[in-house]
């Protein structure tokens, strides 16, 4: 009880400077702690000097929390429609004719070929698109597609569910990309995309008043498209009716074959046109694209193109001369802001499959700091109720216990600072609770010795048994506490997940400043003053 | 320096003598619970609902609730409720999941903003999905029944299974009552309330464990001891503990609740509600629930002859 060793001493002592070393970033102004990296020699480490402020969660320092989920059944679609033109472009290249055609199906195309020398030409080509180009991803060795012949010559191609989840993950990996590119490009500090789940991401951006740009940047496809406006038969299978963006706008008769497209573009940027000084999006194609577009404007002019984007019509304009330059500009009676964006949209790419906001939550800047504050003063009159009550219950006793109750704030700072989780709303909450409870620890402690003590024993034989037997159930009573944190660490999200990580933090640093150090406060208190009866 | 005590030393109260009384009232409020639950219902947040809650905070002065009231109305999105806030013209406004999906979702943020963005500061808007909703309804109701098989689980371990599910029946009344307090109070119930319902089983099954542990202890000690008066003494000698604790963790809530802002209130007005059943549980119910269980420490008696040598019968009589 009494006797540390000086090694012991020094490693409690040690953590205890550590825990202020790395909380003490949090303290600081972010002006001090740029001046304080900038001052770190570049030999060290930079988890040894911290210079690493507690990370605020967006309901603290303000932003956008934005969940997105990828058009499932859209990214089947095309997945089904690429197979269907794979089937098609084999069929043609052995020159089969077909009385029936390709079917489509949900998740497959299927077609028949009677005639058994032409399937058994064919069907080892399909087989050829069934097995996959990389195994890599291959989803563990499940089969993407499955091939199934059947007795009168129908030969199916279907999409597995690995095929299936496999795309989406794909999707989601390339979307991801885009948005990442689209954001940087909006200028926004230190944006968070991540995947969530199997068919969703997760944007966070702090510190944005008004959100609808971003979630304008992240709602849109983008998948441009240069295509001409048909003339005369507008009922053609080849052409389609296609809505204007421009309102009040009759929808145009526009070819389905497209000549060029937005991955064929390696620049854009916004600019304005020099006689009508509206705002426009200048473009850049490459070798390819100015290829294709120098052919198709020397070959139609005096005929509109249209420029499509998302399946809308931007504009029409009618090709006065052959435009082989590979240098474009598209114009549609743009606001700045949209010709800004337009620009971001194109440079970044398009995304692989449209994608939904199915969740959003914004806080704005003011109401974020008004939480700060009310956090901060709801702590410090935590702080101050529950000192002056252990104070007052237990003497000095109390005084040991509540340094070790500000020792146990600091090392949950520390540790959030240097695990780098981020501080919520909910997690002051947290914190602020753990206030409450971390004392009980102590609590437990003291109301033994002072039993033991009641019960005759001497007071240091009181300590002793004060401290090991209650031991064991602050070890049993902080076990279903931090099961219960632990659980909704898992399972809750954002704010509330800020809450379990202060709980678990706060049960973890409680046994270890409740117990060790005030056992040794008291041990190191006990040797120098060698009092005769408790003083409580 | 005079200490402050709480609680005497050594009390002798007999609560199990009260088990005649606390479980038929146990039982009466939790049937009242369940009643509000099922007949007033939750207020589900849109957290679980699905919908669009935006908060916003007045640029010029004093806020118009009547005429946000009707203007709000005038959107035409559905239901919408609208309340007014905090002290500084702060108002509130909840629309309903839109029947046009998650694209008529946003829609309502637009022609919010485009109503109101002139006149006022927008502080909070939140968007939650059918999908997102439901599947937070999920993990909601996972999360609480997986806590408790956990602990269900952990506490066989260490205790005999009578201790475990007398702890068990100890926090699915909390549980119970925590909802009625839901249902009654008619506080919003969101994702936070989930993490304050976990927390109120967190920390009323560590009451029950102290509770326990020192049954346990005694139960070695005093073999011969009758059951009821064993049970009377653990909770006795544990008494000041649980009594300071609770009044630890209430200071801390109360600060919460009184300065921790809007959304940490109703949190901490359910944390300090369940504070208080979570201690009379632990004293009321799980305690005398082992009565009827007939707990006992498994293992012969041979240490017990030689420890009630020292049994201090000042604190048993």
């Amino acid at each position: 009880m009494l006797r540390y060793s000086r090694a012991k001493i020094a490693a409690v002592l040690l953590l205890v400077v550590a825990g202020f070393v790395y909380a003490a970033p949090s303290l600081m102004s972010p002006e001090t702690r740029t001046a304080l990296r900038d001052a770190t020699p570049g030999f060290l480490p930079s988890w040894l000097m911290p210079h690493q402020a507690i990370v605020l969660g967006l309901d603290l320092q303000g932003g956008s929390h934005v969940l997105l989920e990828v058009d499932s059944a859209a990214v089947l679609k095309t997945q089904v429609a690429t197979l269907r033109d794979d089937m098609r472009r084999i069929l043609r290249d052995e020159k089969i004719a077909l009385a029936g055609g390709l079917a489509v199906l949900p998740r497959g195309v299927s077609v028949r070929i009677t005639d058994e020398a032409e399937r058994a030409r064919v069907v080892p080509k399909f087989r050829e698109l069934v097995t996959p180009t990389s195994s890599i991803m291959g989803g563990g060795g499940q089969a993407a597609m499955i091939l199934v012949e059947e007795q009168d010559g129908l030969v199916t191609l279907s999409i597995t569910i690995a095929g299936v989840t496999e795309k989406i993950r794909k999707a989601i990996d390339q979307a991801i990309e885009v948005l990442r590119r689209r954001i940087d490009a909006l200028g926004t500090t230190e944006p968070n995309i991540q995947r969530q789940g199997i068919d969703r991401i997760l944007v966070q951006v702090p510190g944005l008043q008004d959100p609808k740009r971003l979630k304008d940047i992240l709602g849109t496809t983008a998948q441009l498209e240069f295509r001409m406006v048909a003339e005369g038969n507008a009922s053609s299978p080849d052409v389609e009716m296609l809505p204007q963006t421009e309102a009040n706008q009759p929808p145009l008769p526009i070819e389905k074959r497209v000549i060029v497209q937005g991955e064929d573009l390696i620049d854009a940027q916004p600019g304005f046109d020099q006689r009508t000084s509206e705002p426009i999006v200048n473009f850049k194609f490459n070798i390819r694209g100015a290829q294709r577009f120098g052919t198709a404007t020397s070959e139609s002019v005096g005929r509109a193109l249209a420029i499509v984007l998302d399946k809308k019509v931007i504009s029409a304009p009618r090709i006065q001369t052959a435009i082989t330059g590979g240098q474009g500009q598209i114009s549609g009676r743009f606001t700045v802001e949209a010709a800004n964006n337009l620009a971001i949209l194109l440079r970044a790419g398009a995304l692989p499959a449209p994608l939904t906001i199915v969740e959003e939550r914004t806080v704005g800047p003011g109401l974020g700091q008004d939480s700060i504050n009310s956090g901060k003063i709801a702590a410090y009159v935590a702080a101050v109720l529950v000192i002056g009550f252990m104070f007052v219950t237990y003497g000095l006793f109390g005084f040991f216990a509540n340094i070790a109750l500000i020792i146990h704030v600091v090392l949950i700072f520390a540790m959030m600072s240097l695990i780098g989780t981020t501080l919520t709303l909910p997690g002051i909450a947290g914190i602020v609770l753990t206030i409450g409870t971390a004392v009980d620890s102590n609590v437990l402690i003291y109301e033994r010795i002072r039993e033991e003590a009641r019960q005759g024993r001497s007071m240091i034989a009181s300590l002793e048994a004060g401290f090991t037997r209650a031991f064991a159930t602050i070890v049993d009573s902080n076990v279903t506490m931090f099961i219960t944190a632990a659980i909704l660490f898992f399972l809750g999200s954002g704010p509330v997940r800020g809450f379990a990580v202060t709980m678990v933090f706060g049960i973890v640093t409680t046994v270890v400043t409740a117990v060790t150090m005030t056992r040794m406060m008291i041990a190191l208190w006990y040797t120098r003053a060698r009092p005769q009866k408790l003083s409580f | 320096m005079k200490l402050l005590r709480i609680i005497p030393d050594d009390t002798s109260f007999g609560f199990m003598a009260f088990r005649r009384l606390s479980f038929p009232f146990s039982a009466l409020i939790s049937l009242i619970s369940v009643g509000a639950f099922f007949a007033i219902g939750l207020n589900f947040g849109i957290d679980f609902t699905g919908g669009t809650l935006i908060e916003m905070k007045t640029l010029t002065g004093k806020a118009d609730i009547a005429s946000v009231r009707t203007a709000a109305a005038e959107l035409d999105l559905g239901d919408v409720e609208v309340q007014e806030f905090g002290n500084q013209g702060e108002v509130s406004l909840r629309f309903g999941l839109q029947p046009s999906g998650e694209k008529g979702q946003q829609a309502v943020v637009e022609r919010v903003r485009a109503t109101f963005g002139k006149d006022y500061e927008f502080r909070r808007v939140e968007v939650v999905g059918p999908r997102v909703s439901g599947e937070l309804v999920q993990s909601g109701i996972l999360g609480v029944v997986l806590s408790i098989i956990a602990v269900l689980i952990y506490l066989w371990f260490r205790f005999e299974w009578q201790f475990a599910v007398g702890a068990v029946i100890a926090t699915l009344h909390d549980l119970v009552l925590t909802m009625g307090f839901f249902a009654i109070t008619q506080i919003e119930f969101n994702m936070t309330s989930i993490a304050a319902i976990l927390t109120i089983v967190g920390y009323s099954l560590n009451d029950t464990v102290v509770v326990f542990d020192r049954i346990r202890e005694l139960l070695r000690k005093y073999k011969k001891m009758p059951i009821a008066e064993l049970l009377d003494l653990s909770i006795n000698s544990t008494l000041s503990r649980t009594v300071m604790t609770s009044v630890t963790t209430s200071l801390a809530l109360l600060a919460l609740m009184l300065f921790g802002g809007s959304v940490i209130k109703s949190f901490s007005w359910a944390m300090i509600f369940g504070i208080v059943i979570g201690t009379y549980s632990s004293i009321f119910i799980a305690a005398p629930v082992l009565i009827y269980l007939g707990a006992r420490v498994s293992g012969d008696g041979q240490e017990a002859t030689s420890e009630t040598a020292d049994a201090p019968q000042s604190t048993v009589r």
